[in-house]
């Protein structure tokens, strides 16, 4: 996984009691045609944010795994399953949580354990098996769990690195 | 997505144009049989048109190196743009492909 020498890799995610309400929230079909939106929805604030082209691109691309993912193993090809991605941005402000961007996608498919839920061998090369591995790279931290009552979520954080602007325009200072 | 298939004596060139994500991979992945089946001695896949892939589209290209190495053809990626470019860094295939930067030297790699 990606290191920040401002966030050094962390285990999980902020929890979503961390978080509080989402300040964007998307429900989509589990259809493919739909990734394109959403991925350049999320890529668009990242860089907003202040991610460079290439992080905002690669957030972009992580959630698209995510949903890709949703799409082919939850909902098998299904194009009516729902499927839930909030937004947060966390300013860093001495709390628990950093400044960064967290997402979270939620879905109804039949749940899985958790564990299960990992890249594969990369010296082994062949198609697909990849979506895990690129999440996991790109994010600063991942976590898949079970929902609490249907359904899976797959909960991830990109943390914004020092001196980089804000949603409101603002310079960060290192320190 | 739009791929347009053009031959030039032992060399057969792809080039998409558009994202290739989940929703287009197969009709890359057609593209690509349909070229292979006649076993040409290159196949040069030109990407500086496609801005975006996802591991769906990667995974077809992993696909048609397969082929092509069963069959002698050789694989050539050109002209990736740096977004394309750092998923297959991510996914360390960048060492396992032929990935040169246009396409007239792909015509000789």
């Amino acid at each position: 996984m990606s290191e920040s020498p401002d966030h050094p890799q962390i285990a999980a995610p902020p929890s979503l009691t961390d978080l509080g309400e989402p300040l964007v929230r998307v429900e989509m079909r589990s259809q493919p045609r739909l990734l394109a939106g959403t991925r350049e929805l999320v890529g668009a604030i990242a860089k907003r944010l202040g991610f460079s082209e290439l992080e905002a691109g690669q957030i972009g691309l992580a959630l698209d795994e995510a949903l890709a993912n949703v799409i082919r193993h939850g909902y098998k090809g299904r194009d009516d399953g729902l499927i839930m991605v909030s937004l947060w941005v966390s300013e860093g402000d001495g709390s628990t949580v950093g400044a960064g961007l967290h997402l979270c996608v939620e879905d109804q498919c039949p749940q899985v354990d958790p564990s299960k839920i990992r890249s594969r061998e990369l010296s082994e090369v062949r198609p697909g098996g990849l979506g895990v591995h690129l999440i996991q790279e790109i994010m600063d931290a991942s976590v898949f769990e079970k929902r609490e009552q249907s359904g899976m979520r797959l909960r991830m954080s990109k943390f914004i690195p020092h001196n980089a602007g804000t949603m409101t325009g603002s310079v960060r200072h290192a320190g | 997505m739009q791929v347009d298939i053009t031959s030039n004596d032992a060399n057969t060139t792809v080039a998409p144009t558009g994202d290739v994500d989940l929703s287009v991979s197969r009709d890359l992945q057609s593209a690509l049989k349909k070229v292979m089946d006649d076993k040409p001695e290159r196949v040069i896949v030109d990407l500086s048109g496609v801005p975006y892939m996802d591991s769906s589209g990667v995974a077809t290209l992993v696909e048609a190196m397969q082929i092509s190495r069963k069959q002698a053809t050789r694989l050539v990626l050109c002209g990736m743009q740096e977004k394309v470019r750092s998923i297959f860094e991510i996914a360390r295939l960048d060492k396992v492909f032929t990935i040169v930067d246009d396409p007239a030297t792909a015509d000789s790699a």
